[in-house]
């Protein structure tokens, strides 16, 4: 994995104006992504991950604009792109995407065959029967099953697990060299999105796909993340190996997101909840975002941002409690256990 | 607690039907179970399943097909005196799915929450009416500043408080929740939950939890009922049924669960449920308890196979 990156953000700052004022989405985000890994983004509904991931299509909405930073992909600055006909070089055909809902990303008046050619013909060039052969060749790679029979069929006649795996046929279609999955599973039930998550690590391996799963539930990606960046209004606040960020948090609210999760609860007991509400992202933000919604915050965290602090090469945090000169600050006692292995299923 | 207990809830062979003729659809089929006073109750089961329509047969959305529905031992499903009818409205309440969709846009929190009073008829005078939903908003975690505001003010998790608010506020004894919190975010979840524990201790409320997601109900219930295409597959104390599941399709579902652990989650065998291990053209499946409080619908041979895997401690 030691590769240089395919996809490497530096600096990235997104502002949306918003009735007058400005609404600062993404604050100094740096990211490398490797050519081959699995990327897990997680967050909180309004953390920016999502508008992280437009902005390496050119999908940010009319208001928001990036104000700083660069995005190079393939030696490109996407953040210099201008004209929508620049865009549709990476759209779809480099980079492409799985959105979240299936009830409403397909059209509910072309058949499913019509969707995935329209997506072949325009990336791949192929017409007609050919296309057709490639498009039934997809469905059968997503799993459906009768696929020339299925090829006819409208939207409507797909059960919701069965959409998502239309819709991650038509991003595959292209052949993209990055896949970004923004919340796949999140509409779905849990075998379904078992089923589902195993699909995308199968394409992932067959297609040799860099993928990036965007979701607000830390729980589903243990399975699927090589690398898991944590992000918290508008910064990414923890970034290491699966095993790092699981077993090894630094950041409180790394700790706080793990703690939340009932599999880690304790019946009968209180459910750990994070306390008060995400911060405002049009004021200004002093010192560490999440410092007053952590009952652990130290001075400085309201006074000064902190830096990153490596606690390995591959696993940085955002937290002065890893600058040598703060207290000793212990994780809660979900999160040992989590490490020592005493979680039961 | 050790008196012989009268059930608050008895659903008996409840079937309910969609369309007519050939385009029939059984949603339910002859389901069974009781709901004691002040516990939580589960039902888990995949979309279609028919876990709604039971909820939504309670509460009598759905009118039954067959069988019937008793609340403290007299009937309400099918045809009830106007006298029952009203207090049953006021008795079992629910909170919904989706906490963007099922609150009024155009209407103000005070109008939402206290709708239910309207109806009623109660004949409040204003002021009482505007104490009741201050004090229902208060329990919940809401200001009652908050009265005055539109839905759309709200984040995801204050609108399911005000969803909430607006059942407690008819002081329920029964509470069906249809999934309040896969709309939400895990951070908020945590509150929601904990919200309604508190609430269940406070009160002495009864809940019939409905979701897809074992995680959360083991967190929650003390009994969960599995539901399978309109049938009930499996029913145990929420700990047996996590140490014991023994119909393949809990098995599927149990296995289907993300762990927060990249170990174990890397050696996870993902079970699939295949209807055909079943050999039921031979013989009918019944429903039978195999230990006490542990029911299973199997038919005799797979009972066999049942209560052997039981005394084996737990053979897989």
């Amino acid at each position: 994995m030691e590769n240089s990156p395919i996809l490497s953000v530096k600096e990235l700052n997104v502002k949306f104006s918003l009735r007058g004022k400005q609404l600062h989405a993404i604050r100094d985000v740096s990211l490398d992504l490797y050519k081959g890994e699995s990327l897990a983004i997680v967050g909180e509904s309004g953390s920016g991950k999502s508008v992280l991931c437009k902005t390496f299509m050119g999908l940010l909405d009319s208001n928001g604009s990036i104000t700083g930073g660069s995005i190079v992909f393939e030696g490109q600055d996407l953040t210099h792109f201008t004209t929508e006909k620049q865009w549709l070089s990476i759209r779809g055909k480099k980079i492409a995407m799985v959105m979240q809902d299936p009830m409403t990303s397909l059209n509910p008046l072309k058949t499913i065959g019509a969707q995935i050619t329209e997506a072949i013909t325009l990336h791949q060039g192929l017409r007609g029967e050919q296309a057709r052969k490639a498009a039934v060749e997809i469905l059968q790679d997503v799993g459906i099953t009768e696929p020339e029979r299925r090829y006819k069929q409208y939207p409507h006649e797909f059960s919701g697990g069965m959409r998502q795996r239309v819709v991650i046929a038509i991003a595959v279609a292209c052949r993209p060299q990055v896949l970004i999955c923004d919340e796949p599973t999140t509409a779905l039930d849990v075998t379904i999105q078992a089923q589902i998550l195993h699909l995308i690590r199968q394409l992932k391996e067959k297609y040799q796909l860099t993928t990036i799963y965007i979701t607000h539930d830390l729980g589903v990606v243990a399975n699927v993340a090589d690398r898991i960046a944590v992000m918290y209004a508008g910064d990414i606040v923890e970034i290491g190996t699966c095993d790092e960020v699981f077993y090894d948090p630094r950041h409180p609210y790394t700790w706080a997101l793990l703690s939340s999760l009932p599999q880690l609860g304790v019946k009968g007991e209180n459910l750990y909840s994070i306390q008060g509400t995400p911060p405002n992202l049009f004021a200004e933000i002093k010192g560490d975002a999440f410092a007053p919604r952590n009952p652990r915050a130290l001075k400085i965290d309201f006074v000064q941002r902190p830096p990153y602090f490596d606690v390995s090469p591959t696993h940085r945090a955002r937290t002065w409690l890893l600058d040598p000169r703060a207290p000793k600050v212990e994780p809660p006692e979900n999160i040992r256990k989590l490490r020592e292995g005493r979680i039961t299923r | 607690m050790n008196e012989a207990k009268t059930p608050l809830l008895q659903v008996r062979d409840l079937t309910v039907t969609f369309g007519s003729g050939r385009h029939k659809f059984t949603a339910v089929n002859k389901v069974s179970f009781d709901i004691q006073k002040g516990e939580t109750f589960g039902l888990v089961g995949e979309s279609g399943s028919g876990k709604t329509t039971i909820g939504r047969a309670i509460i009598r959305v759905n009118p039954v097909s067959g069988g019937e529905i008793l609340y403290n031992g007299q009937r309400i499903s099918g045809k009830v005196s106007r006298e029952l009818d009203r207090q049953v409205t006021r008795k079992l309440q629910m909170i919904f799915q989706d906490p963007m969709s099922s609150l009024n846009e155009r209407a103000k929190v005070d109008y939402i929450v206290s709708e239910g009073l309207y109806n009623l008829g109660l004949h409040l005078s204003e002021e009482e009416r505007r104490q009741k939903v201050e004090k229902a908003l208060e329990e919940v975690g809401l200001l009652p500043e908050f009265a005055s505001r539109f839905p759309h003010e709200f984040s995801g998790g204050q609108r399911q408080r005000i969803g909430i608010a607006r059942a407690l506020i008819m002081e329920p004894d029964f509470i069906v929740a249809d999934e309040p919190i896969s709309a939400l975010d895990v951070s908020i979840r945590a509150q929601v939950l904990n919200l309604m524990s508190q609430l269940q201790a406070q009160r002495g409320l009864t809940y019939l939890f409905i979701s897809h997601d074992l995680s959360v109900m083991r967190f929650i219930c003390d009994r969960i009922a599995v539901i399978h295409l309109g049938r009930l597959v499996e029913l145990a104390s929420t700990e047996q049924l996590f140490a014991h599941p023994l119909h393949p399709y809990t098995q599927a579902l149990l296995s289907a669960i993300p762990m927060p652990d990249p170990r174990s989650e890397r050696n996870k065998q993902l079970k699939i449920y295949d209807p055909s291990v079943h050999d039921y053209d031979k013989e009918a499946p019944q429903w039978c308890e195999v230990e006490p409080g542990h029911f299973v619908l199997a038919n005799s041979r797979e009972l066999e196979g049942y209560t052997a895997q039981l005394q084996g401690g737990g053979v897989q």
